[in-house]
Formats: structure tokens, C-alpha cells, sequence
């Protein structure tokens, strides 16, 4: 087995890349989820997002605009999830999977000519000098735009949960929608901008898959991220900061089992490819396992049906 | 505006009502797709209703293959639906589908080749223990660590997915099979085989088995004492409670008996209909199960029916890829807008919708 080929930089740096398309779908889930509502269809959204995200950037050669597309792909399809919860009062697991089912096939049915594809390169963040320095260059300076994004993203989630009028509002929906329609907010209208905002970010986590990670259009590509989002919410608390943590650990082990692989590690890859699955168990498993703890942060109308009965 | 008005009680016309009028708009949804995609709305509707039961030239083949493909949809929908009224939501039948075509194929092989009656039955009872113990898992974590069992039961799914890779490269790798990553073929191993028991039918084993098990669901459901467990657990967990019901008993059984039936549904087909195990097996029946379980509103008779729905749309699907080469993914989407519809109109169930004009509050 040939070990040299993993030096710490680059597999830090690729890590990174892993970590982004689920930090920016988990990201946006976080937020739907304080708002009281739980969308398991994060998977189809995320893969909508990547197809629409691909489809335009191929067309118009241009990433940004792809990513844009992406973000307006999967709010749309996240649209649906919106009405059928909030106005038709359908039980969001259910809802969630099917969104997941659909998002799936009409993704497939939208990509069905772009297979094989190369898209158009995203750029790198290139600071003449800075970004060249050994070791500190390419772990801070050299990375592709998106994963600052990301992070300013997070940071600004953070903001506006903790240190806003509107995200002491969104999180008083989740906690207690009655009471929070009592005060006169508009509990709906809250949670279906919240959903919005959350098909947004898993859109855009798609596309990260599709135009920078992978990068291709293959049916069915995200292979389960938009669930691993999912976990990696329970796994930081409902608190933005540590889904960075969550989200780069993650990372961490499937660029590890991928290197591992790469190496002609002495196990078979069907194996190395369980990895980050067993390991999004076991973390879910010790996250949820003091149920005192899993109670105090979860939001407390998470799931929870709204209607306004006056 | 209109405005929604709480039944008093759930309205029993509607609960017939509801999964007609979904597929009606689903009909005209559909029909809007393909008139999108450049195709003739009607035809491709009647290709995919209405041909495989009723076209001459067709039929013939495509009617036994509703029963090949109806069983296995509503024997892991009929697990399902217990859980899913006790509101515990096992979404990785797929995996437990894999795990006991996996575990039931194995049994069988390993006698390979002696020839015994005793064999099949085996297969059969090794293909649900491997469905049942795998959805332990997320019943032991749950009741255990509280665990959430549907991001658990789903991980699962893609282990269960590499484990049957690693299983058709490694250990079950057929001999004869040119180093393909396959298991030897059940057809040729008559002890294993699940073939047609009246030729050109479809009938197999395993839809004798499905019939089964619709009924003693409806009659567990109805008539046992597990059945009203099941729905006050699902309805008030705490009257459940206090009505004596042992909340970790409830999603160990719930789990148990989708696990099993997956499982045995898996065995059924990786012997019969799919003929050897490989890593073109799961073909989504776990998902798909999903859509059946909701579309019968998780009821036995509901189920059967909504299984043949969808079997008929697979079949239909595959016609219409052919005759009008529309992308196979259309079928996907068709039933994703189904379950969508089903969804939608549940409502009217509950609830009167009353038209009023806009009103100072």
C-alpha cells in the first residue's frame, strides 16, 4: 500500500470540496427546520439543483449563472413541498419523500441529454503572491469561490437565527406556532419563505456537485448527500456554526475512504464505499442517544402541522 | 379566497373518492408532460393505461408481468403500512429487500447442487430473517439511542447497496460467470428456482404469498388487538400509553414486519423474476413501495389495488420508452406526481373547502 500519495495539504483541501455541496444543503435545512418544519426532501432538491445548475452553465458557459439557476431550481421544486404542507396541510414526512421521489425523476428526465458533459471550469480565488505561499496558500488563498461563499453563508445564517429581529421571529414559529400567531406573525408565510430559503441551498449544494466536485451530469449523483445533510443537522444541534464541523468531518471521511482506494488499500471498495454511511449512523446514533439534550435543541413545533383555526 | 372548514367527522366518500381523483390528476398532469416532451398526450396515456391489459399485440406479455411486478410492491407496502400508521417511518425497504434477496440467495447457493424440496422454503424463511435483522437496526438504535429511524433506515439502504456488491464480486461471484460480477443463476438450480407455477401467467410463489399476507393484514388491522395498537400509537401516543402500549414494542414490531416482508419479497425475486444476484438488482421497489403504501391510504385492500396501479404503470412506462421513446425517467416523475396528488387531495377528507369572499378580519 502506497501512502505517499496522501500529503496532509491536499487531502485537507479536497476534504473541503467533499464537504461543500452537504454543508450548503445542511445549511439551508437548519433553517427550515427552526422555522418548525421538517423537509426530507433535501435529496431531490439537492438533485434538481444539480441538473439545473449543469443545464444552464453548459448553455451559457457561464458557473455563476448555473449556480443562480441552481438556487431558482430548487426553490421552485421546494415550492411545491410549500404548498402541499402549509396550505393543503399534507404530513411533511410523506411529503418530504415524495418530493425526494419526484426531484429524482424529473431530474433524470431533464438530464437525460446532458450526460457526458464537461462543464465550463468555476474559478479559484488567485492572489498573486499570497495564494502561492507553501501550505497557508492553498489551505486559505487558492480555493474555488464557492466554499468562501459557503462559509459567509454560515456566518450569515448565524447572524440572522441569533442577532435579528426576523430570525427571533422565524425561531418563535418553530418553537411555538400558536403563540407566535397569537402575536400576530404569520406563521405560513414564515415557514414557506423559510422552505424557500432552504430548496435555495440545497439547490445550490447540487450544483457544487455537479459543476465543480464531480464534475458531470450523472442520473441520480447525489447518491444520498441530501439525506447525509439531513443527519448533519441533528449532528450540530440546530446551530449553524457546527455544521462546519459536522459537514468537514464528513468530508474528511469520504476523501479518506476515496484516497484509501485510490491507494489499493488491501480491503474491497465496496467496503470503503460503506464508510460514510456508518459513520453518518453512528454520529446520528451519539448525537440522539441523551435525549434530554436532543429535546432542549430540536425546535419544539418541528413537524408539527399549522392551521389556523381563527 | 377559500377557506378551510374542519369536518366533524372524516368524510367516508372521499376516503373512496380521494385516490380516484388523484389519478385522474395525475392523468391530466402526465398528459401535460408528454405534450411538453413533443408527444401525443393521449396516446402515450392510453400505451400506458390502457395497452398492457387490453392491446392485442401486447398483452400477452405484459399481463402476466403485472403480478410479477404488483407482488413485490404490495407485500413491502403492506409492511410498511403498519408503521407508517404508528407513525414510524421505515423508508429503506430497498435495503431490506436487497439484504434478503442477499441472505436468501445465499442459503440457496450454499447447497448448490443438491436438489431437495426442503431447499426453497429455507431460501424463503433466510430472505425474511435477513429483512427482518437489518431493519433491527434502526429499531434497536431507536428504541436504544433514540435514533432517528428514517435518516437510519435510509443509510442503510446504500450499505445494503455496497454489501451486495461486495457479496457478487467476492464470496457469491458465480464460477461460470466469465468473472462477472454475478451469482449463478437461480433458473438453473431447480431447488432454487421461483418459476411460473401456471405457465404464462406470472404467478409465482411469491404472489400466492402476497395474497397472503393482504390477508391476514386486513384481518390484523381490523380485527386484532395489534391493529388498534398500531393506530392509537399512531394517532395519540400518549393514550397509547396509558392504554398499556409499550411504545419500543410497537416500532420493533412495526420494523420487524416491513423488514421481513421486504426481505421475503426480495427473496421471491431474486430468484424468480430477476434470476441471479448482481448490481443491476434493486430496481426501487423499496421507494416505489413507499407510493403504493400512500396511494392504498395503508389500507390492506387499498394496497392491493394501488400495487397493481403501479405495477401497471412500470409496464406501461417501459411501453411507452419503447413505442414513443420517451425517456425512461418519465415514469419516475409520473409516479412522484401521483404520491404528490394522493397527498394533496387527503384533505378533502378531513376537511370542507367553502368559497367566501374576502372579509375585514
Amino acid at each position: 500500500m502506497d501512502f505517499s500519495a496522501l500529503s496532509p495539504v491536499s487531502l485537507i483541501v479536497s476534504l473541503m470540496v467533499a464537504a461543500t455541496p452537504i454543508l450548503l444543503a445542511a445549511i439551508g435545512e437548519l433553517v427550515v427546520e427552526k422555522s418548525g418544519v421538517l423537509n426530507l426532501g433535501v435529496e431531490g432538491m439537492m438533485i434538481i439543483g444539480a441538473i439545473c445548475g449543469f443545464i444552464v452553465a453548459v448553455e451559457t458557459g457561464s458557473p455563476w449563472l448555473g449556480f443562480l439557476a441552481a438556487m431558482a431550481g430548487g426553490a421552485a421544486i421546494s415550492f411545491i413541498f410549500a404548498v402541499l404542507t402549509q396550505y393543503m396541510l399534507t404530513n411533511q414526512v410523506a411529503t418530504g419523500l415524495a418530493l425526494t421521489l419526484f426531484g429524482l425523476g424529473f431530474a433524470a428526465l431533464l438530464g437525460h441529454s446532458y450526460a457526458g458533459i464537461k462543464p465550463p471550469k468555476f474559478g479559484s480565488l488567485d492572489i498573486p503572491f499570497i495564494s502561492d505561499i507553501p501550505v497557508i496558500g492553498p489551505l486559505l488563498f487558492s480555493h474555488d469561490y464557492m466554499i468562501y461563499i459557503s462559509l459567509m453563508i454560515i456566518a450569515g445564517v448565524w447572524y440572522f437565527l441569533t442577532r435579528t429581529r426576523g430570525g427571533l421571529v422565524l425561531r418563535a414559529a418553530g418553537e411555538n406556532h400558536d403563540a407566535a400567531h397569537a402575536l400576530g406573525y404569520k406563521v405560513i408565510r414564515i415557514r414557506i419563505m423559510a422552505i424557500l430559503f432552504g430548496g435555495a441551498m440545497a439547490g445550490l449544494g447540487g450544483a457544487y456537485l455537479s459543476l465543480v466536485r464531480v464534475p458531470q451530469w450523472t442520473e441520480g449523483m447525489t447518491a444520498g448527500a441530501g439525506w447525509i445533510a439531513l443527519a448533519l443537522v441533528v449532528f450540530a444541534s440546530w446551530k449553524p456554526w457546527r455544521i462546519i464541523l459536522g459537514a468537514y468531518l464528513f468530508g474528511g471521511i469520504t476523501v479518506l475512504q476515496l484516497n484509501l482506494q485510490a491507494a489499493g488499500a488491501n480491503i474491497p471498495v465496496a467496503y470503503l464505499s460503506m464508510a460514510p454511511y456508518l459513520v453518518t449512523i453512528i454520529v446520528l446514533v451519539i448525537m440522539s442517544s441523551d435525549k434530554k439534550r436532543a429535546s432542549l435543541n430540536a425546535p419544539a413545533c418541528l413537524g408539527r402541522i399549522f392551521h389556523a383555526s381563527s | 379566497m377559500f377557506k378551510l372548514e374542519r369536518r366533524p367527522t372524516p368524510s367516508n366518500a372521499m376516503v373512496i373518492l380521494t385516490p380516484v381523483l388523484a389519478v385522474v390528476l395525475t392523468m391530466i398532469a402526465g398528459g401535460i408532460l408528454f405534450a411538453i416532451l413533443g408527444k401525443n398526450p393521449f396516446e402515450a396515456i392510453r400505451i400506458i393505461f390502457w395497452d398492457p391489459l387490453f392491446n392485442e399485440v401486447v398483452a400477452s406479455y405484459t399481463r402476466p408481468q403485472l403480478l410479477i411486478k404488483a407482488a413485490p410492491l404490495i407485500t413491502i407496502a403492506l409492511g410498511l403500512s403498519f408503521g407508517y400508521r404508528a407513525n414510524i417511518w421505515n423508508i429503506g425497504a430497498e435495503g431490506q429487500f436487497i439484504m434478503g434477496a442477499v441472505a436468501g440467495g445465499a442459503v440457496g447457493l450454499a447447497f448448490y447442487p443438491t436438489e431437495s424440496v426442503l431447499i426453497f422454503p429455507l431460501m424463503v424463511l433466510a430472505g425474511a430473517v435477513g429483512g427482518f435483522l437489518w431493519a433491527m437496526i434502526p429499531a434497536f438504535l431507536k428504541i436504544k439511542f433514540n435514533a432517528n429511524e428514517i435518516l437510519v433506515s435510509l443509510m442503510l439502504v446504500y450499505v445494503a447497496i455496497n454489501f451486495l456488491g461486495a457479496m457478487v464480486t467476492g464470496p457469491l461471484r458465480s464460477p461460470v460467470g466469465m468473472n462477472f460480477p454475478v451469482s449463478r443463476n437461480f433458473n438453473e438450480y431447480a431447488s432454487a428456482y421461483n418459476g411460473e407455477l401456471i405457465a404464462n401467467t406470472g404467478l409465482h410463489m411469491g404472489v400466492f404469498v402476497t395474497l397472503a399476507v393482504v390477508i391476514v393484514s386486513y384481518i390484523l388491522l381490523k380485527q386484532h388487538i395489534f391493529g388498534f395498537q398500531v393506530r392509537t400509537a399512531g394517532q395519540s401516543p400518549r393514550a397509547a400509553k396509558f392504554s398499556g402500549v409499550n411504545p419500543n414494542v410497537t416500532i420493533a414490531i412495526c420494523l420487524g414486519i416491513s423488514g421481513g416482508l421486504a426481505g421475503m419479497a426480495g427473496l421471491f425475486e431474486v430468484t424468480g423474476p430477476a434470476g441471479k444476484l448482481s448490481t443491476n438488482f434493486p430496481l426501487g421497489y423499496g421507494f416505489t413501495a413507499i407510493i403504493v403504501a400512500f396511494l392504498g391510504r395503508l389500507n390492506p385492500i387499498g394496497i392491493l389495488f394501488a400495487g397493481l396501479l403501479m405495477a401497471l404503470t412500470y409496464i406501461g412506462g417501459e411501453l411507452a420508452q419503447f413505442q414513443l421513446s420517451v425517456p425512461a425517467a418519465s415514469v419516475q416523475v409520473f409516479q412522484g406526481m401521483l404520491l404528490f396528488f394522493m397527498l394533496a387531495v387527503e384533505i378533502l377528507v378531513n376537511f370542507r373547502i367553502r368559497f367566501k369572499k374576502k372579509e375585514v378580519a
